[in-house]
């Protein structure tokens, strides 16, 4: 499943959900898209520029772009909105909630900006909160992909899956770890992609490669961790989880997003109603972001693979 | 206008406000019934969901197993609150038995405190929270258009809910996309929750403001039958989204109700259940 050949090589993911969607738009009459004056930023200019009579720029108006999106759905299309993560989720909550979740419509929200890594743009765009606030909706499916190749993979699998998907993607390019022929999406799986025996590293998006970069370094120090790839935040793949946790007894959540409410919850609550192990979560605090570049912000908050590599030593 | 716009026969007419006055008694019921519900702004809003039912739309009680059932025009509660008079409306058309209204806003039911549309037969969209019918109207009518289907979306708005800034957002974007099959209504009843819409956050000039945004807006008497189903065929004729502001008495047809925001989400008790029965029997 992982890339053979190590490339150094950053891809954009925004461009390749861009793609996506051009190559779903050619094979599906019935995709569709909206975004909310961010088009340029979430790459489905690529779509409206092929297909301008199925692209409806709702303006700077998330909340009727989501709900439009709904109304769309209900004549049979498949909606894909987007704008940033911020701005889908805090904006338009109320309207993915009622008007999109409870009434299980077909719609598929992908946001881009998500995380930390927003940079100089600072807090007020810097969604922490967004995957949080999606998993607590009932009917949502939420997806944090860490390459491209799983992007598109993601993608392709929400305009097949009949009901609500929110997909977070990062602004950071990012390196190739999947390997296009190999990799194969499953909603109901967390994947392995480096056993162990010391602790366990949970992670997705762009904070993946962080930690597999964190666990070369443990290695040099003697420990050898498993790393657990956990794409779809909900719903969560208890056996995977589980199964790791009986192995290492102790784990490691590493996201771009808050603390709570993400990937660090979800296994807290996983592995507290059925292995109790000790789980360090490690993210953003309680806190706000703030402007930077992107590389000096995961440096601070200790994201990054050295950084994490350290955090994890000072308590394994 | 060239064509002739047709009236109501005497006939439909006396038809609809038979309608009519089933369906205050059954919101009436439904509300007694359940202990909560909110009658005011139900009882405002009978007669253009009669008119609206009856002769304007092209209706699908059969619901997803007729063959027209894509052709149906849709109709969306944006103030879901209003559940009662839609609910009776689609029970009096032959969507599901008049006898289910009684389940209304109990555990259990299809007939949920606000319309749910993975429940109630008829109903298109769950709506409750306000502000969201227009743009989802504005998708509807987006997705019709691209299938070329014919039919028209209408919603119905209360007059406190154009507050919420959302809706303003979906009436540019109707006007933008020249959405003319959209055919929106206001229940004008003038009250909100705490009192007058003037009062709290001031909606006029209400007509000017729908007109300033690139619609076509008429004012009517809400409750005046012949009145709605022509402003409906005018509405038809346009090449923009039309909005008919309907003037309409809170509380409409029970004496004690009428025109009092203090109605608008409280149960009769059994007197005055009793009171407002024979006052719309009469």
């Amino acid at each position: 499943m992982l890339n053979k050949v190590k490339s150094n090589e950053k891809k954009s993911i925004r461009a390749e959900y861009g793609r996506t969607l051009v190559e779903l738009g050619r094979i599906n009459r019935n995709i569709v898209v909206l975004d909310a004056d961010l088009s340029c930023s979430t790459q489905t200019a690529m779509f409206a520029k092929e297909f301008p009579e199925r692209f409806f720029n709702a303006g700077i108006a998330e909340q009727d772009a989501m709900t439009t999106a709904a109304g769309l759905s209900t004549t049979g299309k498949i909606p894909f909105v987007s704008t940033f993560a911020m701005f889908a989720t805090g904006r338009a909550y109320d309207q993915i909630r009622n008007s999109i979740c409870y009434p299980k419509f077909n719609v598929k929200i992908v946001a881009t900006h998500g995380g930390i890594t927003v940079g100089e743009d600072g807090a007020s765009h810097q969604a922490l909160e967004d995957v949080a606030l999606m998993r607590l909706i009932p009917n949502m499916i939420v997806i944090v992909p860490a390459d491209c190749t799983e992007t598109h993979e993601a993608i392709k699998f929400a305009a097949e899956y009949n009901g609500p998907v929110y997909i977070r993607l990062a602004r950071t390019n990012v390196v190739d770890i999947f390997a296009p022929d190999s990799y194969k999406f499953d909603v109901n799986k967390a994947y392995v992609i480096k056993e162990g025996k010391d602790a366990t590293l949970i992670s997705n998006g762009e904070t993946l490669t962080e930690t597999i970069d964190c666990a070369h370094l443990l290695s040099e120090k003697g420990k050898n961790v498993e790393i657990i790839h956990m794409p779809v935040v909900k719903p969560v793949d208890k056996d995977t989880l589980i199964a790791s946790a009986k192995k290492t007894n102790r784990v490691f959540t590493i996201e771009n997003h808050s603390i709570i409410g993400a990937v660090g919850s979800a296994v807290c609550e996983t592995l507290s109603e059925n292995y109790p192990v000790k789980v360090t979560r490690i993210g953003i605090s309680d806190e706000f972001g703030q402007s930077g570049e992107q590389r000096e912000l995961m440096k601070h908050y200790r994201l990054t693979g050295g950084c994490l590599a350290e955090r994890i030593l000072e308590v394994l | 206008m060239t064509e002739q716009l047709q009236s109501l026969t005497e006939n439909d007419l006396r038809e609809i406000k038979a309608l009519c006055k089933e369906m205050r008694k059954d919101i009436v019921t439904m509300i007694h019934g359940a202990k909560s519900g909110h009658p005011g702004g139900n009882l405002s809003a009978v007669e253009i969901m009669a008119v609206l039912y009856k002769k304007c739309m092209n209706i699908c009680p059969d619901w997803n197993n007729s063959p027209d059932f894509e052709k149906r025009d849709r109709f969306i509660l944006s103030k879901g609150h209003a559940s009662a008079a839609l609910y009776s409306v689609l029970a009096r058309c032959g969507y599901f038995p008049p006898g289910e209204l009684s389940g209304f806003r109990k555990l259990g039911s299809n007939l949920q405190g606000h319309p749910s549309c993975r429940h109630a037969k008829g109903v298109e969209v769950s709506t409750g929270s306000l502000g969201q019918g227009l743009s989802m109207a504005c998708g509807i009518a987006l997705g019709l258009r691209l299938d070329k289907n014919p039919a028209y979306v209408y919603v119905y708005m209360g007059d406190g809910e154009l507050q919420e800034g959302s809706v303003w957002e979906a009436v540019m974007n109707a006007s933008q996309n020249n959405l003319n099959k959209i055919i929106a209504f206001v229940d004008r009843n003038k009250l909100q929750i705490d009192g007058s819409t003037e009062n709290i956050k001031a909606l006029e000039p209400l007509k000017d403001k729908f007109e300033a945004f690139g619609w076509n807006a008429m004012e009517i008497d809400g409750h005046d039958i012949d009145e709605i189903y022509q402003a409906v065929n005018t509405a038809k004729t346009m090449d923009r989204p039309t909005v008919i502001i309907a003037e309409t008495v809170k509380g409409k047809g029970v004496s004690y109700m009428e025109n009092k925001a203090g109605w608008h989400g409280k149960a009769p008790n059994d007197e005055e259940f009793k009171i407002a029965m024979d006052e719309l029997s009469k």
